[in-house]
């Protein structure tokens, strides 16, 4: 075993052993923070990858902004009351297990290609900052900006939705 | 600017400025791949952990020194001389003091909430170009990583405001954390500026587009816009590092401590270093976008200028570095504290649009090359 491999390991355990965390952990704030935990692990996979600005850009966002975010409501509502581990009823536990069969079954295919896929002699791209954005603003430039529009007009939706009723 | 990282001036500044260390040639030079690379990253790790520690504890000496003047005092004058040592015995007596916890608080999350922001810092000194060759790590996007761990330090703030399970400190780790979203937008857009103007995110890189004389510095090359950039990175940096003006999150007067105010001993040391080791990074951020980082200054007067090249890279990175927290110093002795509410409208309502209007202004004076030569 490579030291590659061995880090592939420990991040892929690591990661699902977090993400088996924020579901069973008694509390709000542990589970978001097992879930930064998760995401950063997840960053150390593209890193074994050469995804750069992929794992910098989830670290930024996802486990920087999402999270502070989600911290932020969940302190704010403070369920301070502890959840008890098997929280949920008969219908969770039988559906869950139904549901990561599901899953399965749907990734199968990519999974029975995995092995195909790895021997094939690909054409490496590094995801540096260049690669990665250079067709961003070439190639691709009219969706990206149809998307930025979009949140855009979303960001406003949320002002005039959330702002407060004044009084004449 | 370094139109492509291929161009003739590129690959002679390279030539000028080499990368690796003769420290680092040594242990690669006599040792496989995998040795030097562990022993080349273990070196760097402990220079950069006295580094930070020495800076801290100077950085508090200096503090208050800097206050005591301000205030017509003599500040500290009794431990070794001229009370250098005065923050060695507080951290001596911090160490020494027992660390207790509040009876309902959260075990874990109270004791791992000093260890985030002093962990985001030390990731941030990697960055760092403190000379053309005393660099930890130059990633492309430097200033992305730089940006993304920055930002980690606001859990330590939040976290321990939660845990501590005390209304003060709920409270001023909210207000903090309200506060470190809102300035980091303007933040973020400040290094986008540099990025935009020198084409590359790169520290390295970055530093070294500001080739040339004083007026080759960011600061001065964007006409205006610059400047204006540099005014914007002040106080959206002084936000973000709690210091006064925008010290909201700890002001005393309402909120006893803020977020740390159940916290003694090591814990509040922790969070203390981490204060001041971000107010290093922060200067030194500003050195590198702004002031033509680890090159000397050069009027284009040539006796002049080869004699200040003498002098070696760090000397002026620290230099300048110094300045700028001198001035941070200056600015928080001598404005008084901010509203909530006025801090959060200084943001989203004037320093945002003006942040994003200078970056669009910018951006045609890049495209058009209208630049200072």
């Amino acid at each position: 075993m490579t030291v590659y491999d061995a880090m592939f390991w420990f991040f892929s355990l690591a990661l699902l052993l977090c993400g088996v965390l924020v579901l069973i952990s008694r509390d709000a704030v542990a589970s978001a923070l097992f879930m930064v935990l998760g995401f950063i692990f997840l960053a150390g996979l593209y890193l074994l990858l050469e995804a750069w600005f992929l794992a910098l850009i989830q670290i930024l966002v996802y486990a920087g902004a999402i999270m502070v975010l989600f911290l932020f409501v969940v302190m704010l509502l403070d369920f301070r009351e502890k959840r008890r581990w098997w929280h949920g009823n008969l219908l969770g536990w039988l559906g869950a297990p139904l549901a990561v069969a599901a899953l399965l079954a749907a990734l199968l295919p990519v999974l029975k290609r995995a092995g195909a896929l790895a021997d094939a002699p690909e054409k490496w791209f590094e995801g540096t900052l260049e690669n990665v954005m250079t067709p961003v603003f070439t190639r691709y430039l009219l969706p990206v900006e149809v998307t930025a529009l979009i949140l855009l007009a979303a960001t406003i939706g949320v002002v005039v939705l959330g702002r407060k009723e004044t009084k004449p | 600017m370094i139109a492509s990282l291929h161009s003739p001036l590129a690959t002679e500044l390279a030539a000028r400025y080499p990368a690796t260390h003769p420290v680092g040639d040594w242990v690669r030079a006599h040792l496989s791949p995998f040795g030097a690379f562990t022993v080349n990253a273990l070196l760097a790790l402990a220079l950069t952990t006295v580094f930070v520690s020495l800076t801290a504890l100077f950085l508090v000496w200096m503090e208050r020194k800097v206050c005591a003047r301000f205030q017509l005092r003599l500040g500290p004058n009794r431990v070794g001389p001229f009370g250098l040592l005065q923050t060695l015995a507080d951290g001596a007596k911090l160490f020494l003091k027992e660390s207790f916890m509040p009876r309902e608080a959260d075990f874990f999350v109270y004791h791992l909430a000093p260890l985030i922001p002093i962990t985001s810092s030390f990731m941030v000194f990697c960055v760092l170009p403190f000379d053309h060759h005393i660099q930890i790590a130059d990633p492309q996007g430097g200033l992305i990583y730089l940006a993304a761990f920055l930002g980690m330090g606001v859990f330590g703030v939040l976290l321990a405001g939660w845990a501590s399970n005390n209304k003060y400190s709920l409270l001023g780790g909210m207000r903090s954390g309200a506060q470190m979203i809102a300035y980091e937008i303007s933040y973020v857009l400040c290094l986008l500026l540099i990025v935009l103007a020198s084409g590359s995110a790169s520290t390295r890189d970055i530093v070294l587009a500001q080739h040339g004389t004083v007026l080759n510095w960011w600061l001065f090359k964007l006409p205006g816009c610059g400047a204006l950039g540099f005014l914007i990175f002040l106080i959206s940096s002084t936000a973000e590092l709690h210091r006064a003006p925008f010290d909201i999150a700890e002001a005393e007067s309402e909120l006893t401590g803020g977020f740390h105010t159940e916290y003694s001993g090591m814990g509040f040391s922790m969070f203390f270093l981490s204060e001041y080791s971000n107010l290093f990074v922060a200067a030194g951020l500003g050195t590198t976008l702004f002031l033509g980082g680890f090159l000397a200054p050069q009027f284009g007067l040539g006796p002049l200028d080869r004699a200040l090249d003498l002098v070696p890279g760090f000397a002026w990175f620290l230099l300048k570095v110094y300045g700028l927290i001198y001035l941070y110093m200056w600015l928080r002795w001598t404005f008084p504290r901010l509203r909530v509410d006025q801090l959060m409208a200084l943001e989203w309502k004037f320093l945002l649009p003006l942040a994003l209007g200078n970056l669009a202004i910018a951006a045609v004076l890049v495209t058009l090359g209208w630049l200072l030569p």
